[in-house]
């Protein structure tokens, strides 16, 4: 994974079918990047249901969440409608796989993406980091705290 | 580890004794099969430690999944006003297919609460900001799904189907009166 302190590599991904986002867009804005193996799949049904429910806490922190897998733009479509999802879903599916080999987060045997979080500073630093067991939700409680401490740096 | 924030206190539903060698606090969502599921085998663990078991239930609401839960949740916190949460929490957790307003005020009304401060109660943003606070804790406590549940302050990650729990929560009382002797 990348090391706190470095600059989060810029990268352009599909969100929905005719729209991408560039993380430099978000400059000025803490972003939380959440790289999840599958959509559908239980764990991270469950991991992004969790923090469905939980933006506007990230908003009060002038936080930005985006998930990340190797799904593809028609998959994250439905997924996230199923699951009402209020939050982006970003495609890395063409070259696959290339941004989470550029943060350290592709897992070559399975071909998806490590259950893996990044908190980024509003100039795009790497602020906090955490590789989670793949079969277990990491819950919020560590993005939440990186954020405080944050706050009480500034 | 995740660790339970904050610590119980006072204002807390508390049920059992108070000074129990062990603390089980469940962080759940009335809507959620699982929660339905636990609620039962909660009941059974309350009745076989009897004075060994504190339990502890806070709102943990998945809103988005589960739309009727927040609502269920605010009225079990208006029935504490008038000094029956447990009996609105029960009474929720054994209908848990019918918690629309109509559902809830009906329920409420059973438990022969006085309709007019209940509805008032429940539509005041006093007891919707206590379910929000309580979700709030679960989430810097590392719940990351429900039911989710802490042990003497320590999130509990093992199975709490069948008699798992149980006997987790006997060892503990255990390994506390070993300590005292």
């Amino acid at each position: 994974m990348l090391e706190v302190g470095k600059k989060a590599p810029d990268f352009s991904l599909f969100t929905t079918p005719d729209q991408q986002i560039e993380l430099n867009q978000l400059k000025g804005k803490r972003v939380i990047l959440a790289f999840y193996p599958a959509d559908w799949s239980p764990v991270c049904g469950d991991q992004m249901s969790l923090y469905n429910e939980m933006l506007k806490f990230f908003h009060k922190q002038n936080a930005e969440l985006i998930g990340i897998s190797v799904d593809s733009k028609w998959c994250h479509l439905a997924f996230s409608r199923d699951r009402n999802l209020h939050f982006p879903l970003l495609s890395d599916f063409e070259p696959k796989g290339a941004v989470s080999k550029l943060y350290g987060v592709y897992d070559d045997k399975t071909g998806e993406c490590k259950r893996a979080l990044y908190v980024l500073d509003e100039e795009g630093y790497v602020r906090w980091k955490y590789l989670s067991p793949v079969g277990v939700n990491p819950g919020a409680d560590g993005i939440m705290d990186a954020l405080d401490e944050m706050n009480s740096k500034k | 580890m995740s660790k339970l924030r904050p610590e119980v206190t006072g204002n807390d539903h508390i049920q059992g004794n108070v000074n129990a060698p062990v603390e089980l606090v469940e962080y759940g969502d009335y809507e959620c099969p699982h929660c339905g599921r636990a609620y039962p085998v909660i009941k059974k663990i309350q009745k076989k430690m009897g004075d060994n078991l504190k339990f502890v239930f806070r709102n943990f609401p998945l809103s988005e999944v589960h739309p009727d839960a927040r609502m269920a949740a605010t009225a079990a916190e208006a029935a504490d006003a008038q000094g029956k949460f447990w009996e609105m929490h029960d009474i929720i957790f054994e209908n848990q297919r019918s918690l629309n307003y109509e559902d809830l005020m009906g329920y409420a009304e059973s438990l022969g609460l006085d309709m007019d401060q209940f509805e008032k109660d429940f539509n005041s943003r006093k007891y919707s900001d206590r379910v929000d606070e309580d979700f709030e804790s679960g989430l810097r406590s590392g719940v990351n799904g429900t039911p989710g549940f802490f042990v003497n302050g320590e999130k509990y990650n093992g199975i709490w189907e069948d008699t798992e729990l149980l006997h987790f929560l006997q060892s503990k009382v255990h390994a506390q009166q070993h300590e005292h002797h």
